[in-house]
């Protein structure tokens, strides 16, 4: 489903990635952990090509990835989810969900709120239809970009952090959504600090650190003998935080 | 005999009124075709320098940069006479029309520039990851958010182009100030500055002033709009608070 090949990308003169090669299979949930400013970010950016790599090739559903043909690969395949959220605060939920379905989609107005309303009931937040996002806490505006990202009904759905950014007391609410996600055949690769979620939910965990996948392999392996060091170490600080 | 409460003054001024109304004519045709053409010229530089492409970027950057560099009476001059010295002498108002358009034109793109990069990247970003081409993101993401921004600057963009419209006096203009120059300076006319040049100034400020006024009313609008919406925003997550208490 998603393939990354000797994927290297500087900023500059900084090498933030240097040599990543991952696979994803379809329906496969795939959690990436390591330390901040390992690259994980931007691992999963240049899965839509929100980073464009410096060198290495990224194939989605075997279709590689260029600067010419990624709008209309990620139009038919990806969404993405933020730490930000970054729903569009001039638009009412509504039409959040409604605007990639209608323009992007060709779906008719009708079509698209029987979606949207079926992805909010979801999500739980059908009474939020009509509601500006800005009037909404961060973990109701999280599940509703989470919507969002079904309501284009794309096969593969990249998380980013998605609890990062919220108050202790919504993180639940979101990875409830998420959990309940899961048990779909939709791909997802999610990066998390949430290792109770990651434990839960993933098939397969990869471990990031300086640019490169230091260790993957399935929760049991991970949380019960992780092979190197560092796992030990960044699991050591985690748990114990 | 000029003075303001002169009534042989105002009188002339009266007889004379089909100058004015030419003048003022001119003016607004002049300064109507600039502003679409300003518009146009804004949008396409305003969007080349937010593209992230360098060469547009330069391109765009070099426009802004001459036009807000020179005097615009000095480009209204060497639109005009370059053209006529080649033989292909275009007229005074479709000069005016050009040479003022081309000129507010930068100033609406650094306008719009600032307009686009206010917007935070996460917004650019959310459409790009739901396949939004840029013409799209920009259309339906974007630019509906940063009109806010760009609509009160834009106003008084507007309004120094139809005030600008005397710059056309340099190249033998037809516009209101210059048939109100030409009517007090006149051999048969002459004389009744005060009275010709305070009708002169009302027909200005009778267009300028609702615009002005649209664009200052507008943003306060917008600001009260964002107080109410962050009010909302309180006052949902303290009843979410005290729903849960
Ligand atoms: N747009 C950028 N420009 C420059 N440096 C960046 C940019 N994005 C990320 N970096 C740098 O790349 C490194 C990896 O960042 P990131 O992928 O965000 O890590 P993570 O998500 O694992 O915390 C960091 O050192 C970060 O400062
Ligand atoms: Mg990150």
């Amino acid at each position: 489903m998603i393939k990354l090949e000797h994927v290297y990308k500087n900023f500059g003169d900084l090498e933030v990635l240097k040599d990543v090669n991952l696979e994803v299979k379809e329906g496969e949930k795939l959690v990436m952990i390591g330390p901040s400013g390992s690259g994980k970010s931007t691992t999963i950016r240049c899965m839509n090509f929100l980073e464009e790599p410096t060198s290495g090739s990224v194939y989605i559903n075997g279709e590689k990835l260029t600067h010419q043909n990624k709008t209309k690969v990620i139009r038919d395949n990806i969404s993405m989810v933020f730490q930000q959220f970054n729903l569009y605060p001039h638009m009412t939920v509504l039409k959040n969900l409604t605007i990639a379905p209608m323009k992007l989609h060709h779906k008719s107005k009708k079509e698209a709120e029987e979606l949207a309303f079926h992805y909010l009931d979801v999500v739980g937040l059908r009474e939020k239809a009509h509601a500006y996002p800005t009037m909404l806490s961060g973990g109701q505006q999280q599940r509703i970009a989470i919507a969002r990202a079904l309501c284009t009904e794309s096969k593969i759905i990249l998380f980013d952090e998605p609890t990062s950014a919220l108050d202790p007391e919504t993180i639940q609410e979101v990875l409830d959504v998420m959990i309940k996600l899961a048990k779909e055949n939709i791909t997802m690769v999610v990066v998390t600090h949430e290792m109770g979620f990651a434990r839960q939910v993933a098939d397969r965990i990869v471990f990031m650190a300086g640019g490169q996948i230091i260790e993957e392999g399935n929760p049991e392996h991970f949380f019960e003998n992780p092979e190197s060091d560092r796992v030990k170490q960044f699991l050591g600080k985690i748990i114990r935080k | 005999m000029s003075g303001i409460f002169s009534a042989r003054a105002w009188d002339k001024v009266w007889t004379y009124r089909s100058t004015f109304a030419l003048g003022l004519f001119n003016t607004v045709r002049t300064a109507f075709f600039g502003i679409l053409l300003a518009l146009v010229l804004g949008i396409i530089f305003g969007l080349m320098a937010t593209s992230g492409k360098k060469p547009l970027k330069f391109i765009s950057r070099v426009y802004v940069e001459i036009i807000q560099n020179t005097p615009v009476l000095l480009q209204c001059c060497f639109l005009y006479y370059a053209l006529a010295f080649s033989n292909h002498s275009i007229g005074i108002i479709l000069t005016g029309i050009i040479s003022l358009g081309v000129y507010t034109g930068a100033y609406m793109a650094e306008v719009i520039r600032a307009g686009i990069e206010a917007i935070p990247v996460g917004q650019f970003e959310a459409a790009s990851s739901q396949g939004f081409n840029y013409i799209e993101k920009m259309y339906y993401i974007i630019l509906p958010q940063s009109i806010k921004i760009i609509l009160p600057p834009m106003v008084n963009q507007v309004v120094n182009l139809i005030k600008n419209t005397s710059c056309l006096y340099i190249i033998g203009g037809a516009d209101l100030i210059s048939l109100t120059y030409s009517f007090v300076t006149g051999e048969n006319t002459g004389g009744a500055y005060a009275p010709a040049y305070i009708v002169s100034g009302l027909l200005f400020f009778v267009i300028c002033f609702p615009l002005t006024k649209f664009a200052s009313t507008w943003e306060a609008y917008l600001k009260k709009m964002d107080q109410r919406i962050q009010f909302a925003q309180h006052t949902t997550i303290e009843e979410g608070v005290a729903a849960n208490e």
